[in-house]
């Protein structure tokens, strides 16, 4: 006999080399970068002595002259670190067109040694001039700031301190939050529509029959990603196969032939294909512990098929429906690859606005506040999965 | 398996990883598609024959990110790179390039010196040019009959061109065409732009063919999607077309009207540990024998005087590589050049309106 | 067959108001039969086409005819000439091996402490040993990028193999924890009382029959990391280009019909993979 306390050490010793290693490979990394979402020490580091001759302006008109010689003399500082262009892009972020101030009036300092620091400095750029300048620059000399979570919800902080929508023109992460639980959503329907047949076909088929249209079902799940994705390329472009066919059974003209790719269409009609197994699936494997005899008792009672279907099949699936919709949904919404390549820019997804501001725009901390708000809802969603399903549950083809 | 064999076998798998950093190479980033084989076979294999330095190739798209991205995070992999003159003059600003003593490059092919062989907005203080370059507008005359396009408002018209467009996924050069193609003339194209007014009729033009867009980011896409007839149009660079023309024998027509010139240039990401070996790299890539070499392979014609004579035919096709060449006069006559001091300053600004834009 | 035991393992027949030749039958058929076209015919369709003569994506006349002309084989010299396609090959090997490796190993011994009624918080620890399959994958992509950069891995073989193994655990854990939960643990105790050490126990009587599911979770673990390409975007230097790193860059940049030679190999892959571990599975279940 093992004592339960051996045996619960036991369990642990087992456990614990791979927790460990999912908490350095794996938790830590996706810890980092949700405190990048909310801190960000650059500014704060490069220009020390500026940020504390802030400390007393009172914000309503230019700051001193000391302010203006700390700035002068830690712009010279942080070109020479190579930091400048990193200090210069946060505080660009929040007053648009300082990026170009900055490194223009470090590169202009190098010639000035002594003051006025405030004449010199407007001489060379009149944003010097202007209060909103040392607002950006106390703004993201905060070392902790919501900033980011604002700016991913399409609001920002006025310099007054207060919390304001951001102008109509530049509020594109709501709705494009909006867009991808929309197209979430409707993929998932979409896959119920198709998968919900296929899996009660295969259900109620003959077992090598139903061995064989799982295999057709597995098919694409095992399948690279990457090679599903150029197939839709060569079907769906405008040479491609499918036009061709449309155009020589003469349902579209040779110069109408459809656009189906680089748009919303392509990105809904290669994620269904992507994600059908994941519906299909659990649908499969809810449906098989159904006993046939209660829809034929339906039907020796008199019910019409679409009655017994609808009073007593369908309830019995809803566990499935339910599985497969949530899964479906929650691998939808956090998608990449394929928007990217099909979607076009009318396509594309939350995922890829996260992806644009760690590759492209550089803009770390807001690529983690979208990171960290499409998580959270992931989480909840997977929450609502394990209460409803039970993570144990999760099979895998 | 036990534990010891397992141990053996990642021992050995780690053993297998393949080491060719600490060998003696540098990595050459460039544009990829026939430009990225012309600089292959013009420098970097002469290169690594004249010195045994190893050159890893890489592709980009263009764009300070990369590089910004590995100098913040300390993690420099990049050594040479192939900018647009903007970018390289922003980078420097940064502190993201290394400066480059102009008294390092070797003389011209006639023995000028360097600091009067090249054209004056080849050296910057990190940048050092390589080629002239341009954005054209180019179609494939078999999927256009009748009427061909011949200005930029071609471009522009979907009623007279009805068909998609590619365009690059960036907001200049876009801009520029957008007034050309509303008629502003060439010379007031970027006082235009300088005003919220003119901004906005830039963005206006591109609205109005914005459903019709096919945004591509590598230089090899747009000869690929007009070889596929994803687009009937696309801007593009001119010796992407070229190459498609020669080599492939595509029935492409570059529309030269509006062509924005622009001189390609060379930078090394500061903080690189393999600094000399790079700066050797940029001298011997950026000679005019280098240049003449790519010149001969693709429509690009050098940065340097001395190079330009250098460039006779095509090595593979023997076509004469004059008249191909952006800066030719009759290719040249209604050219805008490229205003690298404007997109300095706004380039941020209008990186942001431009992703919104394309977001909406 | 008239389904009078409810045995649950017997697959149940086809419902009565199905089996009539009835037009609702048939639409149901021909509409399961377009959902299976649709699943199939994409991945099927690219395969001729890889042997396209021409660098064209459609099917050519000659195609159409059946000309042996216009098929060949040279997007398969292409790729196979390639430097650039056969060391991505050899760099998705090395980190799929040994990512796969270590997945193996450690969830497997994971699992086994599971299964165990007296491993204590179960339910979280299980939900943060899978959250890897969970987390959308641009999102651990980016803190991976961050954090393997800040401590000296980012760019580096390393780095990858621990990325790809985190994101392999979960199918590991899964697996086996499903084979174990069909495992009688009175066996285990029996070779105890019996005078076995525990390892000989676990190498004699439990790894022979959860054998099944741990090649099945280590045939997961390496399919994720032989397509994983978004991490590898992120991490990787051009040293460390993968397969799907390159067929990434392809799919993006230049669409050439080599792309489709590649894909057919992938193709032919899944299939093997897909066929055993339908083989696994049947065997698991005895």
């Amino acid at each position: 006999m093992i004592a339960p306390g051996r045996e619960r050490f036991r369990a642990l010793a087992l456990v614990l080399p791979l927790l460990v290693f999912i908490l350095i490979t794996f938790i830590a990394p996706l810890a980092t970068m949700l405190v990048r979402s909310v801190h960000d020490p650059v500014v704060a580091d490069a220009l020390p002595a500026t940020l504390a001759s802030l400390d007393g302006w009172d914000g309503e008109g230019l700051p001193d002259e000391a302010a203006y010689e700390a700035i002068a003399r830690e712009l010279v500082q942080a070109r020479e670190d190579r930091t400048l262009g990193q200090v210069a892009g946060r505080v660009n972020r929040v007053q648009s067109g300082l990026r170009s101030v900055f490194t223009r009036s470090a590169r202009s300092l190098r010639d000035v040694t002594e003051g006025p620091w405030r004449d010199a400095l407007e001489e060379i750029d009149e944003a010097w001039a202007d209060p909103a300048t040392w607002h950006a620059i106390r703004a993201t000399g905060q070392r902790f700031t919501g900033r980011h979570y604002l700016n991913a919800v399409d609001m920002q902080r006025l310099p007054d301190g207060s919390v304001a929508r951001q102008p109509e023109e530049r509020r594109i992460y709501l709705p494009l939050l909006w867009r991808t639980l929309v197209v979430s959503a409707v993929i998932t329907l979409l896959c119920l529509l198709l998968g919900y047949p296929v899996a009660h076909l295969i259900a109620h088929a003959p077992e090598r029959r139903a061995n064989l249209l799982l295999a057709l079902v597995l098919v694409p799940f095992w399948t690279s990603l990457l090679v599903r994705t150029t197939a839709w390329i060569v079907l769906l472009q405008t040479q491609g196969v499918v036009n061709d066919l449309l155009v020589s059974i003469g349902l579209v003209g040779d110069d109408g032939r459809l656009a189906m790719i680089y748009n919303m269409t392509g990105t809904i009609i290669a994620m269904t294909h992507v994600l059908l197994p994941f519906m299909v699936l659990p649908l499969y494997s809810v449906m098989r512990a159904i006993p046939g005899q209660y829809m034929n008792a339906a039907a020796s009672l008199g019910a019409r098929p679409a009655q017994a279907f609808l009073r007593v099949y369908w309830p019995q699936t809803l566990p499935g429906v339910g599985a497969g919709s949530l899964l479906v949904f929650i691998l939808a919404i956090g998608y990449y690859i394929t928007p990217a390549l099909v979607g076009g820019s009318s396509g594309q997804l939350i995922s890829n606005m996260v992806a644009y501001h760690m590759q492209t725009s550089l803009n770390w901390g807001l690529a983690a506040a979208l990171g960290g708000i499409l998580l959270a809802g992931v989480l909840a969603l997977y929450l609502l999965y394990d209460r409803l399903v039970g993570i144990e549950r999760l099979s895998l083809g | 398996m036990t534990r010891a064999r397992l141990l053996t076998l990642l021992a050995i798998a780690g053993a297998a990883l393949p080491h060719n950093l600490d060998a003696q190479s540098i990595t050459a980033v460039s544009w990829g598609g026939s430009y990225g084989r012309a600089v292959n076979q013009g420098v970097n294999i002469p290169f690594t024959g004249a010195t045994g330095i190893q050159v890893n190739v890489e592709d980009y798209n263009g764009g300070l990110a990369q590089i910004r991205a590995q100098v913040s995070v300390g993690n420099i992999h990049w050594d040479v790179v192939d900018l647009e003159i903007a970018d390289a003059v922003r980078g420097c600003d940064e502190g993201l390039l290394e400066p480059i003593d102009v008294g390092f490059l070797p003389p011209g092919a006639d023995g000028t010196p360097a600091a009067e062989d090249f054209v004056p907005e080849g050296l910057t203080e990190c940048g050092i040019g390589q080629l002239f370059w341009s954005t054209v507008y180019a179609y494939n005359a078999d999927n256009i009959p009748g009427e061909k396009p011949t200005t930029m408002a071609d471009f522009f018209d979907l009623e007279k061109f009805p068909g998609r467009r590619g365009m690059r996924r960036v907001p200049q050069v876009n801009l520029e065409f957008a007034l050309i193609a509303d008629g502003v003339p060439l010379e007031q194209v970027y006082a235009a732009l300088s005003t919220r007014e003119g901004l906005d009729r830039a963005f206006r033009k591109l609205e109005t063919i914005k459903d019709q867009v096919v945004w591509w980011e590598a230089g090899a896409q747009p000869p690929q999607m007009l070889a596929d007839g994803e687009v009937v149009m696309s801007t593009a660079y001119n010796g992407r077309i070229f190459n498609a023309q020669v080599l492939e024998n595509q029935p492409f027509v570059i529309v030269w009207d509006g062509q924005l010139l622009d001189v390609g240039v060379l930078g090394i990401v500061a903080g690189t540990p393999r600094l000399d070996d790079a700066m050797r790299y940029l001298a011997f890539a950026t000679s005019a024998e280098s240049q003449a070499r790519i010149g001969r392979r693709i429509s690009y014609s050098p940065a340097r005087r001395s190079g330009a004579p250098l460039v006779t035919t095509h090595v593979a096709a023997g076509v004469e590589m004059a008249p191909h060449m952006p800066a030719t006069p009759e290719n040249a006559a209604r050219a805008l050049r490229y205003d690298w001091e404007w997109w300095v300053d706004n380039q941020d600004e209008l990186n942001e309106r431009f992703s919104a834009w394309l977001a909406r | 067959m008239t389904a009078a035991t409810g045995a649950p393992s017997a697959p149940p027949a086809p419902p009565r108001w199905l089996r009539g030749d009835t037009l609702g039958r048939f639409a149901y058929v021909a509409f399961c039969t377009l959902v299976f076209v649709f699943l199939v015919a994409p991945i099927v369709v690219i395969v001729p086409l890889s042997f396209n003569a021409e660098p064209y994506f459609t099917f050519t006349e000659g195609m159409l005819r059946f000309d042996p002309e216009a098929y060949s084989l040279r997007w398969y010299r292409e790729i196979l000439d390639n430097e650039l396609w056969t060391r991505s090959l050899v760099n998705s090997l090395v980190i799929g091996v040994s990512a796969t490796a270590l997945a193996t190993t450690l969830g497997t011994l994971a699992a086994l402490g599971l299964a165990s009624a007296a491993m204590p918080a179960r339910r979280l620890v299980m939900g943060l040993l899978i959250s890897p399959m969970i987390t959308p994958v641009i999102i651990s992509a980016a803190g991976m990028f961050f954090f393997y950069s800040s401590i000296g891995l980012g760019q580096t073989h390393l780095g990858l193999i621990l990325a790809h193994t985190a994101l392999g655990i979960p199918f590991v854990v899964i697996t086996v924890t499903a084979t174990l939960s069909g495992f009688d643990r009175n066996l285990t105790r029996a070779a105890a009382s019996l005078g076995a050490t525990p390892l000989h126990a676990f190498r004699k009587v439990q790894l022979p029959l959860i054998a099944p599911g741990v090649i099945s979770g280590a045939l997961f673990a390496f399919a994720t990391s032989f397509d994983e390409v978004v991490v590898v975007l992120f991490m990787a230097g051009v040293e460390q280009r993968t397969i799907p790193r390159q067929m990434w860059a392809g799919i993006r940049e230049q669409i050439s019909p080599a792309i489709l030679a590649v894909a057919t190999f992938l193709i032919v892959f899944a299939g093997l993979l897909l066929v055993t571990v339908a083989w696994l599975r049947r065997r698991g279940r005895g």
